[in-house]
């Protein structure tokens, strides 16, 4: 009988421990790490793709330097900016990160609205298999970083309501801040469809 | 009252009208809901008919036996207010093509109001049927038989192409339907395994300690049999289950805790796969927006 007891205390132990939300603080927290991976490596993609990039234009719109040079400077931009796993708990890293990506995306865009004028590299086979791979990895980042803002939601969400509240208190878990509005709009948004702004 | 109060009236009638435009305008906003995935091949305009569409399931049917990789096709009238790359993210979350682990599905969604379509490639297809590739698909094969009006030719012609360059890649082999019920039987087996060793100390406490053992041995053996379909097995659990009751029914032997280990079913993708003897289901595949879109 108190074999029993003992059994029914250790089943009321182990839930009572998972009903204060420690695991789910724990996967969240997790998650985000995965998202933001992701997201990085999106970006890194891009980034990867530019120099190919920029030599194709180069060969048949040699003369439109200065937007080349603006995609080449945002780039090494990018590339200067060390996307850290802490990078997700310091929000003025992370803002930096997200402008550099945006410079990025924008100088992208006036590239290829200036690729319109040149027919000749438009269809060069080369270039169009460029421009499906920016335009795929454009779609991941957009989808990466959408999965990424779901995962910080979640968690932060954890962080704040009762009674997960108390056991993120006490281990020192802190809400994580979220890609802001201002850049969303601005990044989200595959170039190719950016002819708005010119 | 209402002829005396014109004014009201008035306004009653541009506040039915203010909320007749809101609700008009968060319908048109709202996302375009997902189908439920009952077939490899769903077709919401009628385009396809029930012999080409019979064709394709076939063809789709052949492919996955042979191959292992799921793909499946959505032809719908719009995706509006999403843009088409957006939706086929959102079914591929939901229809989760592919095996779990191996993300070998790919999707084809033609929205034809729109005239867009595209093809969503799972993680693990991603090398083989990169976004180029997939772009020229598109441009070369489907699109220009979609301009013709002949949908189900350049379905056709589009799921040629996937189909010979997903052949040249070396993917795990299609899982065979015994092997899968075999697996899902002994993922069921530890569960009931652990809980009959909890259930027997309060079976010991009851019947006694070889009352005990032999019942939990009985019990277990029984499930064993349900579930894997054969009397050795069957058997031979039931025996292990008596002896390793008799064995740890020691008093104050150390507790069996369960919770410690985990076994959470993780994404269930081989439930999903495994069970589906009937209709169809996606296997647990994921993608991240990789793959090509195209408008004609």
């Amino acid at each position: 009988m108190k074999r029993v007891l003992i059994v029914m205390l250790t089943v009321l132990l182990v839930s009572g421990m998972t009903g204060c939300g420690y695991n789910t603080l724990q996967s969240t927290d997790e998650n985000i790490n995965a998202t933001w991976s992701e997201v990085v490596n999106q970006y890194q993609r891009r980034a990867d793709l530019i120099p190919n990039l920029v030599e194709t234009v180069k060969g048949y719109a040699a003369q439109e330097q200065e937007i080349l040079l603006g995609v080449t400077e945002a780039r090494s931009k990018v590339g200067s900016i060390q996307a850290t796993p802490e990078m997700v708990n310091d929000p003025a890293a992370l803002q930096k990160f997200s402008a550099a990506q945006g410079e990025l995306s924008s100088a992208l865009s006036r590239l290829l609205v200036v690729v319109e004028n040149y027919p000749q590299l438009k269809s060069d086979v080369n270039f169009r298999d460029l421009q499906a791979q920016l335009e795929g990895t454009e779609n991941r980042i957009a989808v990466a970083r959408q999965r990424y803002i779901k995962a910080v939601q979640e968690y932060n969400v954890i962080v704040r309501s009762f009674p997960s509240n108390l056991t993120a208190m006490i281990f020192g878990y802190d809400t994580k801040p979220q890609f802001t509005v201002e850049n969303e709009a601005q990044i989200a948004q595959p170039p190719q469809v950016d002819f708005g702004n010119e | 009252m209402i002829l005396a109060t014109s004014k009201s009236a008035k306004g009653w009638l541009i506040a039915t009208a203010a909320l007749l435009i809101a609700g008009y305008a968060a319908t048109a906003l709202a996302e375009v809901a997902i189908p439920p995935l009952r077939a490899r091949v769903t077709d919401l305009t009628g385009t396809l008919n029930q012999q080409q569409k019979t064709a394709l399931e076939a063809r789709l049917a052949e492919f996955e036996a042979k191959k292992g990789a799921q793909i499946g096709i959505l032809v719908l009238p719009s995706t509006k207010p999403e843009e088409i790359e957006q939706f086929a993210v959102r079914v591929q979350e939901a229809w989760q093509l592919g095996r779990a682990g191996v993300d070998d599905g790919v999707l084809l969604v033609v929205a034809k109001d729109d005239r867009a379509v595209r093809i969503e490639v799972g993680y693990g297809l991603e090398g083989v049927l990169p976004d180029a590739i997939a772009k020229r698909i598109i441009e070369d094969d489907i699109i220009p038989r979609f301009r013709n009006g002949d949908f189900y030719a350049g379905i056709d012609a589009g799921l040629t192409r996937v189909m010979g360059v997903i052949e040249g890649e070396p993917l795990p082999p299609p899982r065979r339907k015994t092997v899968s019920q075999a697996r899902t039987g002994l993922d069921w087996l530890f569960p009931a395994f652990v809980l009959l060793l909890i259930g027997r100390r309060l079976l010991t406490a009851v019947f006694g300690r070889f009352g005990g053992a032999s019942l939990s041995g009985a019990i277990l053996g029984m499930i064993a049999w349900i579930v894997v379909g054969s009397l050795f097995i069957a058997l031979l659990v039931g025996v292990l289950a008596f002896l390793f009751s008799l064995s740890t029914g020691i008093p104050g032997g150390r507790f069996y805790r369960p919770w410690g280990g985990g076994w959470s079913s993780g994404r269930g993708g081989s439930l999903r796969g495994g069970w589906s003897s009937g209709g169809f289901g996606g296997g647990g595949g994921l993608s991240g927006g990789g793959g090509a879109s195209g408008r004609w």
